[in-house]
């Protein structure tokens, strides 16, 4: 008795018997991905842009020309710009990995459909799904590794999560041209006030539907419509709200329990960094006495820190905003970068090269645009809070632009070349 | 031109445009491997594309899909009809906090498990050693959570089917009650389908 069971049963489960499986319930998922996806993509995209790759060596990744037709110079207004966009990129994306899994779960059973392939038309399109499944697994995969420095994939980081994402985004316009009808046709199938109010004991199978989504033979709910969506967004809003205090800073740092710049840096007590002074080898000589800063313009100044110290200071509040998506606001002392290209010669700068006393890595220098160099707010700043700069934090000077990129804000400054404008 | 465009349907199964659609996807996507390829990366590229579509629906799906099948087949009483059933039914009780659990591994295990640890200190400063603590103090949480709210249903819909089995064998002292002011009773019926927002189901709610 028992042994036929446990028979039936195994055979219940390669039949894909689950009763919530339908295309309304696809839909749902489908629609919330839709808009989702696409707030991904253009965060994503607009990261890539806020790097200025048109600058001479900002560009991280190679080739791929066309892919780059939309950009603008980075602009510095508003100065939390950037630190949204990210945020939000870095914060959405893992409250959509839920939903990404559930909708994915949602129709796994049509990969093994039979027959697999009905016509030269159904066959090319089960292959596009290559790129929009490949591409969202693969663009969630890295960037979820990349916020946790965990570098295994054999690539760039920056190569393979701005193609993965074209791959991605070609996928996602023909899913989407292609099913968007189907997609309206299942929202309307049912009413999701209705759902919401249907407990397990009335949660019926739906209706059989032309994709083949419902079960053939569904089996008795063990969990309600309402539920497993409440479960959805409830594992969405725990991921979200478990890391999105690393992006709003202050007290709410302390929230976020697993975000790499959460509560483990807000226990630490200082502002957070992205490169230790220890990891790049940084000596006491480097940063001590013998330290210079030079300016390379229509004629070359070599200054001291103290130097530096007693040129007209000025302080700004700007945001410290990291691809990885934690950021921080504090206030920061220094010299405008326009008055360091005025004691360079160059009266109207037209970009800079910032260059760190860091030999290798990326991220050792920085080309800024004449937008940025320009913005009062721009600084070589010295200090931080009312205190010397840590060096951790750069000591003894580093760059500060508003709404750019953290890894813009080159620490260890030990040379501006500025260029005029044309 | 109808007659090719319905042997051009025949022949190929949809409309040209989805062809010139689908064309116009592949070419973009080739373009951005093309990109991947000048930068001598589209093997490990490729890998991980692959990786990611196996690892998800050959690896984690089944794997996934059968733990739940175990779970609920484990669960004593799970199969049985639900009018029959004392209990309210265990299974989301467990599935829920455990999804949730999984979930945030699969997301932070490079610093719960200290996989990324060495680079993630040279990065930030910071030790990955918290987050394993952190990981379990979650779980451990949000198990307690939903065993409270279990024991809170049952208690919620334990007082009809005690009643109903008793109903029969004394029915002299359900006459005695049925003959009690009415408000108890009501306020019973009232907690219980608080619930669901729905009167519930025999056994259920």
């Amino acid at each position: 008795m028992v042994r036929r069971s446990l028979i039936r049963d195994r055979s219940a489960a390669i039949t894909w018997r689950s009763p919530l499986r339908g295309q309304w319930l696809t839909s749902v998922l489908g629609l919330v991905l839709l808009a989702g996806l696409t707030v991904m993509a253009v965060t994503g995209l607009l990261s890539y842009a806020a790097y200025d790759p048109r600058l001479p060596g900002n560009d991280r990744t190679t080739g791929g020309g066309l892919l780059k037709f939309y950009l603008f110079s980075w602009p510095t207004h508003p100065l939390w710009l950037y630190r949204l966009t990210e945020g939000i990129h870095v914060t959405l994306g893992l409250a959509l990995l839920p939903v990404l899994l559930v909708k994915l779960w949602s129709v796994l059973p049509r990969l093994f459909a039979r027959p697999a392939v009905r016509s030269a038309a159904h066959a090319v399109e089960r292959l596009s799904l290559v790129m929009i499944v490949g591409g969202a697994l693969f663009e969630f995969a890295t960037g979820i590794l990349d916020i946790q420095n965990f570098y295994v994939f054999p690539f760039s980081f920056y190569t393979g999560h701005l193609y993965g994402a074209w791959v991605f985004i070609a996928g996602f316009v023909i899913h989407v041209a292609l099913k968007f009808p189907r997609m309206l046709a299942g929202l309307r199938s049912r009413s999701l006030r209705q759902e919401l109010h249907t407990p397990l004991g009335q949660t019926r199978p739906e209706a059989p539907d032309p994709a083949g989504l419902r079960a053939p033979a569904p089996a008795a709910p063990t969990i309600s419509r309402r539920g497993l969506l409440a479960a959805t967004g409830g594992a969405s809003l725990t991921l979200a709200a478990l890391a999105v205090g690393q992006s709003v800073g202050g007290w709410a740092r302390r929230t976020a329990l697993f975000a790499p710049r959460g509560l483990s840096a807000a226990e630490h007590g200082t502002w957070p960094v992205n490169r230790t002074a220890a990891s790049i080898g940084l000596a006491d000589e480097d940063v001590g006495g013998a330290y210079r800063l030079v300016l390379i313009g229509r004629r070359t100044v070599t200054l001291t820190r103290d130097q530096v110290l007693a040129l007209p200071q000025r302080a700004a509040t700007l945001p410290i905003a990291c691809v990885e998506g934690w950021s921080f606001a504090a206030r920061w002392t220094g010299v405008p970068l326009a008055d360091l290209a005025r004691l360079a010669g160059v009266g109207q700068p037209g970009g800079a090269l910032v260059e760190s006393i860091q030999r290798e890595g990326s991220f050792r220098a920085a080309a800024l645009s004449a937008a940025q160099v320009n913005d009062p707010r721009s600084l070589l700043a010295l200090r931080v809070g009312g205190a010397d700069l840590s060096r951790d934090h750069g000591y003894p000077a580093r760059t500060i632009i508003p709404a750019a990129p953290g890894v813009h804000n080159t620490k260890w400054v030990n040379r501006i070349t500025f260029t005029e404008r044309a | 031109m109808n007659a090719a465009a319905r042997l051009f349907r025949r022949w190929y199964g949809a409309r040209p445009w989805h062809l010139l659609a689908q064309v116009a996807a592949f070419g973009l996507a080739g373009y951005a491997v093309g990109a991947v390829a000048d930068a001598g990366q589209w093997r490990g590229f490729a890998l991980w594309f692959t990786v990611a579509i196996v690892g998800h629906d050959l690896v984690l799906f089944p794997l996934y899909s059968l733990a739940d099948l175990a779970l609920s087949r484990l669960l004593p009483g799970s199969s049985w009809p639900a009018a029959l059933r004392s209990r309210p039914p265990l299974i989301n009780y467990i599935r829920v906090p455990a999804a949730f659990s999984l979930l945030l591994l699969l997301v932070w295990f490079p610093l719960i498990l200290g996989l990324s640890a060495g680079p993630y200190h040279r990065a930030s400063g910071l030790a990955a050693a918290p987050y394993l603590r952190r990981w379990l103090a979650v779980v451990g949480v949000m198990f307690a959570v939903s065993a409270a709210c279990y024991a809170l249903r049952w208690r919620r819909m334990s007082p009809r089917p005690r009643r109903r089995v008793r109903a029969g064998p004394r029915r002299a002292r359900v006459r005695w009650r049925s003959r009690l002011p009415r408000p108890p009773r009501q306020a019973r019926r009232s907690r219980r389908t608080a619930c669901a927002g729905n009167p519930p189901p025999p056994g259920r709610c």
